[in-house]
């Protein structure tokens, strides 16, 4: 495989796992905008302890994404006491905090990036994304994705039907962030550099914008968007400025004709 | 040289404090959290720089910034408001920040990615208070904020439009069947909003003499945070978060070093989400949508 295949489709893997990272929250009614702030916490914690620990990279990747689930646990009750808007607010200053906050770690190389010589081929990081998204099917074959589903379409009637509407978000959340964290790990042991520069908060816009691009109604969408997202500018092969120019007309033109996203889900009765 | 860190930090403060007011009238009146706003305040940086080193003079610049803020947001109501009644909540939201890509994207294919530094247009003129230096044009610029807001409140207050306006904020519905013309009335929000930005995005590259197609974000993120800070919806409030989220902004460089401010000025929003998210001078929150 060429080199350059090699890495579209890493970065396809990779922002197929991210979207639904996204995704996950989202189906829970939280617009999640600090998704870039557990990819970074995935991604330094796998580099810190492939450097300091010689852990080997898969096991590494399992334990980023069970501290940037556990630091998503943790956030997600003070996070989840707001709603709307102020949500999307305090997942975006969460996002800047910690930004700020590895900038200032000099132990992982602070604002000036963190290599990390350990490296993993395209095998692993397809075998997780394929993993991830199973998973994320089977989950919503399962009672949780009509239960999530129900949360996010009426809370009041979903917490009457006896859902534990506090525990499905909070699951919901922490889900997304354990997957951004899985993301971040991968990242960081394929291209073996990280900059706590990237993972702004518009890294997070991003992210939402293509899973909203794909559609949140079923569990295929958020694949469809970052595929397009991942392969879209490449074929067009343009400047990177264009790519994002042509991407952002696409955005607002689907918002505009068709604002549920690409797919959508089956209707089971008219209206 | 405290005194002086508290004057830098009003006259930063003041940028933030216009934009604020911005995101606090798309919120406030339509529950709207308008993120091409950061676009606006580039392109108006931009502009000014672009028109200031082909040789305009400066209050000519300035004009063609802030109009051109007004417009472009007219542009984004199209794309957003326009369709909200008839689709899902987040479309708005989703849409505006694809417009943020879009402007960012189009201003670097047309200008580059560089720092561009903007010529100064007049003479800086300083006075000195005991040991304080206090710049003129941007102790001109703060004063501008403040005049412009206090109108914006006059307008709200006593016009017939602003009546209008904050009838729609109170209910869209109830405020059809009263007879607001609200198709109408909606634009001024954005031109107002348009204008309020692109002026802001006018003085910060006049007085801090720089220009890139990135320049909205720092400064559109602090005045999200300026206007939770002071109360989402109120546009006294804005100022008020914009001048604070400033002092706090220099004084932490002066303490913890530049690398420290994205701590303290989002770890005081994060604050004040959790324990007072109506911000110091909110109301009670309305429900929100997203």
């Amino acid at each position: 495989m060429s080199g350059y295949l090699e890495s579209v489709l890493v970065l396809l893997a990779i922002n197929t796992i991210l979207a639904y990272a996204a995704f996950l929250p989202m189906v829970a009614g939280q617009l999640n905008l600090g998704v870039a702030a557990f990819v970074a916490i995935g991604a330094y914690s796998a580099g810190y302890l492939s450097n300091t620990f010689s852990v080997h990279p898969v096991p590494g990747a399992f334990a980023a994404l069970a501290m940037a689930g556990f630091v998503g646990w943790l956030v997600a009750f003070p996070i989840l006491r707001t709603r709307g808007i102020y949500l999307a607010l305090a997942t975006f200053a969460l996002n800047q905090v910690v930004q700020g906050a590895i900038l200032n770690m000099d132990a992982v190389g602070g604002a000036s990036g963190y290599p990390i010589p350990e490296h993993i081929g395209f095998a692993v990081v397809a075998t997780f994304a394929v993993g991830v998204l199973a998973l994320v099917v089977l989950l919503f074959h399962t009672r949780f994705g009509i239960s999530v589903t129900a949360v996010s379409d009426d809370e009041r009637v979903a917490d009457l039907m006896g859902l534990s509407v506090r525990g499905l978000q909070s699951a919901a959340f922490t889900a997304g962030a354990a997957l951004a964290g899985l993301a971040g790990a991968l990242y960081a042991h394929h291209f073996n550099y990280v900059e706590p520069q990237n993972y702004g908060v518009l890294f997070s816009i991003y992210v939402v914008l293509y899973v909203l691009l794909g559609g949140t109604q079923t569990v295929w969408g958020p694949l469809l968007g970052a595929a397009v997202f991942t392969l879209l500018p490449e074929l067009l092969r343009g400047s990177a400025a264009w790519r994002y120019v042509i991407f952002a007309c696409l955005i607002i033109a689907i918002m505009a004709l068709r604002p549920q996203g690409v797919v959508v889900r089956k209707a089971w009765f008219s209206r | 040289m405290l005194e002086q860190q508290l004057i830098n930090g009003l006259m930063l403060g003041s940028v933030y404090a216009l934009v604020a007011v911005a995101f606090t009238l798309a919120i406030g009146v339509l529950n709207f959290l308008n993120f091409s706003i950061p676009g606006l305040f580039m392109v108006a940086g931009m502009l000014t720089w672009f028109f200031l080193r082909a040789g305009l003079p400066w209050p000519l610049a300035a004009l063609l910034a802030v109009a051109s803020g007004g417009l472009l947001s007219i542009l984004v109501e199209r794309f957003t408001y326009r369709l909200m009644s008839r689709s899902q909540h987040f479309v708005p939201l989703v849409t505006s920040m694809a417009f943020l890509i879009l402007f960012e994207n189009l201003a670097l294919i047309a200008w580059g990615s560089d720092q561009q530094r903007v010529p100064l247009p007049f003479e800086t003129v300083s006075w000195r208070v005991g040991g304080t230096v206090i710049a003129v044009p941007q102790l001109v610029g703060l004063g501008c904020a403040i005049a412009a807001v206090a109108c914006l409140d006059l307008l709200l207050k006593r016009t017939h439009i602003g009546r209008g306006l904050r009838t729609i904020a109170e209910d869209p519905e109830t405020a059809t069947l009263l007879g607001v013309p609200v198709s109408r009335v909606v634009p001024v929000v954005f031109i107002v909003g348009g204008v309020f930005t692109a002026l802001s995005g006018f003085l910060f590259a006049v007085n801090y003499q720089q220009a890139s197609p990135f320049m909205g974000e720092e400064v559109a993120l602090k005045g999200i945070s300026a206007m939770v800070v002071g109360g989402m919806g109120n546009i006294w409030g804005a100022i008020l978060g914009g001048l604070l989220i400033g002092v706090v902004e220099t004084f932490a460089i002066h303490w913890l070093g530049a690398r420290g401010v994205d701590i303290a000025v989002y770890g005081l929003l994060l604050a004040i989400l959790f324990v007072r998210p109506t911000g110091l001078l909110g109301g009670v929150v309305r429900q929100q949508r997203m």
